[in-house]
């Protein structure tokens, strides 16, 4: 997986190491130094990998201990005919894209927004990014409970204001509300990493821009966006990873319902694995999601890498 | 550019940002109402700390605060003291393979959890670490461990090089290196990794829901615990998620530059 993200790495990032002395290179201290990292995150990413993919090919289910023994891709079998399978990795696409789509072209216009200076934009700032440092089970419950709910909720609130019917928003709208509560908490995300892009963006350039008579959609076009374009990939790249897992504001908001209709991958391995402890296929879920993570990955890297491309010629 | 914007700008700035907060708002708020109020979305009402009062009463709310402590700050420490010296070596020792072992580092991160949930889970199991604070901390550690590496690196990549060679070339030790130079150049990049890390651990939920319940649950475990029907009181919830999310909120808010280094891995600073 090193090649594509070493791909990926922008040009003049801090791994571009100037060696000071090389004659001290080869130092046995810096090799002891270094050696406790490289072991340990070796051991943690090999040991637990190796566990899966070797579960994902025998019959282990802690319910039936009695049952071992080799087969094959058998649990492989069984999980791509479960009927919830397709609809789960269905599910994890939709929520990924949506939550992406929602936070990085948010983020950008509320980034574009703050970039202009208006009274008490310190302050508003702060309350912007506040929502990236809620727990999560946190911010599914407020989202749940008191933003949501089809009773007391702010919304049935407004609803019953405008006498409109209140909407039970997590029963009929289940996925539209998980990625709700999560793109809340990852547009503040976005928005920081970008406005603090547009803040190294220096102002000589759009000055000259709007002397040759370019207006502001131009100068969004033709400047801050080509800019912006190395940060937007590095959000994507990092809310990726990080939503490929998403757990808790499931966990605590919808458990995977109703009926099957949030659950993502993440869900269906957890619910095989830990509600249902049939080890085997769980992993073999597990194989399938590391898969996944290199497949989109790979692609969103390339991707991004071609679009970037003529940016770092200049 | 020096010039304020347009009135416009400043009123949409400031409703983006009140319409983002609100949720948060609704939960500060709700936490000084009575359980009564609190299913009500009235601004009036006569504010009451009893929330708090059986909050702190009736859970062992304080355990919940403890383990949280104890894992994000344990972990963290931890991760500083595998990671600097890694940093250090990598920074001003570097080999051939210093760049792909950042590299490396990196793409460690890039394998989701999801993939390695079993068998953390059955060698936690096994090994006792299941519900335990250890098993928690050394999980944090470790996640969090490329952060660290790569923060601290590239701390220690903005101390100017010349100073350096000049104090070689005057004999300094590596050890009078690191103490005289290195440690007061660096000591607030360090510090700001470390409020990185705790912020990162204190919220992490994936790991702690898959691997406590009751004994090293943190408060996020908790929280979660107010999800299921019979133990939805607002109030209480509000109050107990504000004490929760506040401490660290308001580290967040101080470390948001360094959370723009150490996510980007420094690639947006």
């Amino acid at each position: 997986m090193t090649q594509h993200v070493l791909d990926a790495l922008p040009a003049g990032s801090p791994a571009t190491v100037a060696p000071i002395s090389p004659r001290r290179a080869s130092n046995p201290l810096a090799k002891l130094l270094l050696t406790p990292s490289v072991a340990v995150l070796f051991l943690w990413m090999i040991v637990p990998l190796a566990m899966t993919l070797y579960f994902s090919f025998i019959r282990y289910n802690l319910l039936n201990p009695d049952q071992t023994g080799f087969v094959g891709l058998d649990n492989y079998r069984y999980l791509l005919e479960d009927p919830t399978f397709w609809p789960s990795i269905g599910h994890t696409l939709v929520l990924i894209g949506s939550v992406l789509a929602i936070s990085v072209i948010g983020g950008t216009l509320v980034a574009v927004l703050f970039d202009q200076p208006f009274a008490g934009r310190g302050i508003a700032r702060l309350l912007v990014i506040a929502p990236f440092f809620v727990m999560p089970t946190v911010s599914a419950l407020i989202w749940k409970n008191m933003v949501l709910h089809p009773v007391y909720g702010l919304w049935a609130g407004i609803f019953r204001h405008l006498g409109l019917q209140p909407i039970d928003w997590l029963a009929d709208y289940p996925m539209w509300s998980v990625i709700v509560m999560v793109a809340w908490q990852w547009l503040p995300f976005a928005f920081l990493i970008l406005l603090t892009s547009l803040q190294s963006l220096d102002t000589e350039q759009k000055e000259a821009a709007q002397l040759d008579g370019a207006g502001p959609v131009r100068i969004f076009v033709y400047i801050t966006l080509p800019h912006l374009s190395r940060a937007i990939a590095v959000v994507i790249m990092i809310e990726t990873i990080f939503l490929l897992s998403i757990f808790a504001e499931i966990f605590t908001s919808t458990a995977g319902g109703p009926g099957t209709e949030t659950t993502t991958l993440t869900w269906l391995i957890y619910s095989i694995g830990l509600q249902q402890f049939d080890i085997g296929i769980a992993s073999a879920g597990g194989v399938i999601a590391v898969i996944l993570a290199n497949v989109v990955s790979f692609f969103l890297v390339r991707m991004l890498a071609k679009n970037l491309k003529g940016e770092y010629d200049k | 550019m020096n010039e304020k914007a347009p009135i416009w700008v400043g009123v949409l700035g400031w409703a983006v940002a009140l319409v983002i907060f609100m949720p948060i708002f609704i939960i500060a708020i709700t936490a000084f109402k009575t359980e009564q109020d609190a299913y009500s979305l009235t601004l009036f009402f006569t504010p009451t700390l009893q929330s708090f009062h059986e909050v702190f009463e009736r859970s062992h709310y304080l355990s919940f605060v403890s383990n949280s402590v104890i894992v994000s700050f344990g972990s963290t420490f931890l991760s500083l003291a595998i990671a600097v010296p890694a940093a250090y070596s990598l920074a001003f020792f570097p080999g051939k393979r210093a760049q792909k072992t950042l590299l490396w580092m990196l793409s460690t991160k890039m394998m989701p959890a999801v993939g390695v949930l079993i068998p953390i889970y059955l060698l936690a199991k096994n090994a006792g670490l299941l519900d335990s604070v250890t098993g928690l901390v050394i999980i944090y550690t470790l996640i969090n461990l490329p952060i660290a590496v790569w923060m601290a690196f590239t701390y220690f990549n903005e101390v100017p090089k010349e100073i350096l060679e000049a104090a070689r070339i005057d004999g300094a030790s590596a050890w009078q290196e690191m103490l005289h130079l290195l440690l007061p150049t660096s000591l607030p990049g360090l510090a700001s990794t470390a409020l990185l890390l705790v912020i990162l651990s204190w919220n992490e939920a994936f790991w702690s829901l898959n691997l406590s319940s009751s004994n090293a649950a943190p408060l996020t475990v908790f929280i979660a615990s107010y999800s299921n029907p019979e133990g939805l009181f607002w109030a209480k919830l509000s109050a107990a998620s504000l004490l929760a999310v506040a401490p660290i909120l308001c580290l967040g808010w101080i470390a948001q530059k360094q959370l723009v280094r150490g996510m980007t891995f420094g690639a947006v600073k």
